[in-house]
């Protein structure tokens, strides 16, 4: 009673792109595992034109401001202190490397954090998710394919940035300090601040996973980069202090200073620790809400 | 083969779906109808678990979307709304979604060759007229060769040829066994794609049956009689208890709004159906289109042969599919009310028949 009709197809041949075997599926191909997601991802962020753009504006910037930065205090190093920025000529003086990997980067990382808070909202806004959770209906490995990609290509880029910014910097600021790689801790800073880039990175990804809504999300990141610390810097007393060491920004940024300073409260690592801790965090309440939610 | 069971969604105190049962069987075309709001969108988001459910469970092929290994090699869907980059080329939106599940590169120009996309493949996709970007979505559901598709309006935006194509293509993927779900609002389409249509209004299962059960069951049906006699006949069969009313609009409305309808179905499009006004009768060449109901074709002729009244035309009338939904849902529409009130007062009627066969 309800058999189909008769089928009157375009033509004999079938379609291309449909299998004339019937409902097999396609049968060549393997089982898709976590490499297949994390090529999947990579296609995705190579594809988009604003994701290369950002990538390309994080090197100049951050490469360009270092340069720039540190050659304007070099050649006004004898004009008084009036107009000098940055801590002044003694915290240069205290640790080069540190001021050398603050220069660029403080701007820099801002482009890495609007590219990691873009990555996932974009997806929201354009309607992709829809697409992406479609292949990967478990969710959790699509956001953690992501995150991998997106933290292995900022890992290669910062590196390369914060030693070239190192390397640039340090030849200007010769005429005035001389700071090697092979100082005590300097190796570890510049090193360290491509991995506090990265780790940032991944704190603005799962900023966007789990708002959504690329203009909130942007904000946000922003705001825990460059607001809270400064509000936090106004609290009074002891626990004042506390609760902007243990902010992730300031506490990430230990890492890229070469030596201690007085006041600090954490050791670079322990700093760039507490920042993971951030990370993971809200990459875990990402991951929950992710598979939580509606797409 | 598609099994929703008791799918209950509700977003934020509104029940999109409510208590929703239905099986979709492969081998043929299923038609997914109801109005604006009904609920279509968000069962087959349900279904596709990207939305999930307050109760009831969805399953394809016995599992739950989620349960899937590769999901896209077993099931190609074509959401409503917009899902591609439109900053990334039509390649590379496939390219990723091939890549995610262990397809081969070849792939995806396999399926730009099946929507006759490949001249643009490397165009960005926000370009793309809305024509061409149903054609992407679609490429994208058949990328893995799936063995069941779910496709939500895809005919949108598309051009006759493109719809004739989208038709021809469901019908010989059905032949192949595959379990094919297509919602759409254009009935007539339906009626010469879907062999099965789910008929639902505000997130209930309305009507669930071969495509002519459901036109035949939710109509009355009607007899059109044209003849130069008209007074008289429409005595002798009201007299026998026939309801006999005039044509409205003419011969140029009935093929005018036609459209869609012509390929072999009886859809027809009389509406304005008016006792009280001869003047708005047809009258070609002297006869009158007369619209007879309550009364079967052959006791028509039959008197009018006793009576010696001259007819120019006897033919039963089906009710096109889009009159058999408009019944069927009239109860159930979300947004307003539609046509004119008697056509509503006997659709209620159907639509509560219909209702009750189909529980």
């Amino acid at each position: 009673m309800t058999a189909a009709q008769p089928v009157s197809p375009a033509g004999p041949a079938s379609p291309p792109g449909v299998s004339p075997a019937g409902p097999t599926g396609v049968a060549a191909g393997k089982q898709a595992g976590f490499g297949h997601l994390l090529l999947s991802e990579w296609t995705k962020i190579r594809s988009v034109r604003s994701t290369v753009w950002a990538l390309i504006l994080f090197v100049v910037i951050t490469i360009g401001f270092t340069v720039l930065i540190t050659a304007l205090i070099t050649a006004n190093w004898n004009r008084g202190r009036g107009g000098g920025g940055g801590g002044g000529h003694a915290g240069i003086i205290a640790d080069p490397a540190g001021f050398l990997m603050g220069a660029g980067v403080g701007l820099g990382q801002l482009t890495i954090c609007v590219l990691g808070a873009l990555l996932i909202t974009t997806e929201y806004s354009t309607g992709v998710i829809r697409a992406s959770l479609l292949a990967v209906p478990r969710r959790t490995p699509m956001l953690a394919a992501k995150a991998t990609v997106f933290a292995a290509l900022v890992l290669v880029l910062a590196e390369i940035v914060c030693f070239s910014s190192f390397f640039a910097g340090s030849a200007i600021l010769h005429s005035r300090v001389a700071v090697s790689l092979s100082d005590p801790g300097v190796a570890r800073a510049v090193f360290g601040t491509g991995l506090y880039l990265t780790v940032l990175g991944l704190l603005a990804l799962a900023v966007g996973a789990l708002i959504r809504h690329t203009a909130g999300a942007i904000s946000t990141i922003i705001g825990v980069v460059l607001v809270l610390p400064i509000l936090s810097g106004l609290l009074p007393g002891n626990w004042g202090a506390h609760i902007n060491a243990y902010l992730p920004q300031q506490a990430g940024s230990l890492i890229s200073h070469a030596r201690q300073q007085p006041g600090d409260l954490l050791s670079p690592w322990q700093g760039f620790g507490v920042l993971c801790i951030w990370t993971a965090a809200l990459l875990a309440i990402g991951i929950y809400l992710l598979k939580r939610r509606d797409a | 083969m598609i099994e929703a069971r008791d799918l209950t969604k509700v977003y934020s105190g509104k029940v999109a779906v409510d208590h929703l049962s239905f099986t979709v069987q492969p081998g043929r075309v299923t038609g997914f109808l109801g109005p604006n709001g009904a609920g279509k969108s968000t069962t087959m988001r349900l279904i596709l678990g990207l939305d999930r459910p307050n109760s009831g469970v969805a399953t394809i092929n016995g599992k739950r979307y989620a349960e899937l290994a590769n999901p896209l090699r077993t099931v190609g869907a074509l959401l409503e709304a917009k899902s591609m980059h439109g900053g990334r080329s039509a390649s590379n939106h496939l390219l990723f979604l091939a890549q995610s599940q262990g397809l081969p590169k070849s792939r995806v120009d396999e399926v730009l060759d099946l929507v006759g996309l490949r001249e643009v493949a490397a165009k960005r996709a926000g370009t793309f007229s809305l024509g061409m970007s149903q054609r992407l979505g679609i490429a994208a559901a058949m990328l893995g060769d799936p063995q069941v598709l779910l496709l939500d309006e895809p005919v949108n935006g598309l051009d006759p040829e493109g719809v004739l194509w989208i038709r021809n293509l469901l019908k010989y993927l059905a032949g192949q066994g595959r379990t094919i779900l297509v919602s759409s609002h254009l009935m007539n389409e339906m009626a010469v794609t879907a062999d099965h249509l789910i008929v639902i209004g505000r997130g209930k299962l309305i009507a669930d049956s071969a495509t002519q059960d459901v036109i035949a069951r939710s109509s009355e049906q009607s007899v059109r009689v044209r003849t130069p006699d008209a007074a008289r006949l429409a005595g002798l069969i009201e007299a026998e208890g026939g309801k006999v009313s005039l044509s409205g609009e003419g011969a140029a409305a009935e093929s005018g709004a036609d459209g869609t309808g012509g390929a072999g179905d009886s859809a027809r499009t009389d509406t304005g159906i008016t006792v009280g006004a001869p003047s708005a009768g047809e009258t070609t060449g002297g006869a009158r289109t007369l619209i007879v109901t309550g009364m079967p074709a052959p006791r028509i002729g039959e008197l009018a042969a006793s009576a010696s009244v001259v007819l120019h035309e006897l033919s039963p009338q089906l009710a096109s599919l889009e009159e058999a939904f408009m019944e069927l849902t009239s109860g159930s529409l979300e947004f307003g009310e539609h046509g004119p009130a008697p056509a509503a007062a006997a659709g209620s009627a159907a639509a509560a028949a219909a209702d009750r066969s189909s529980r």
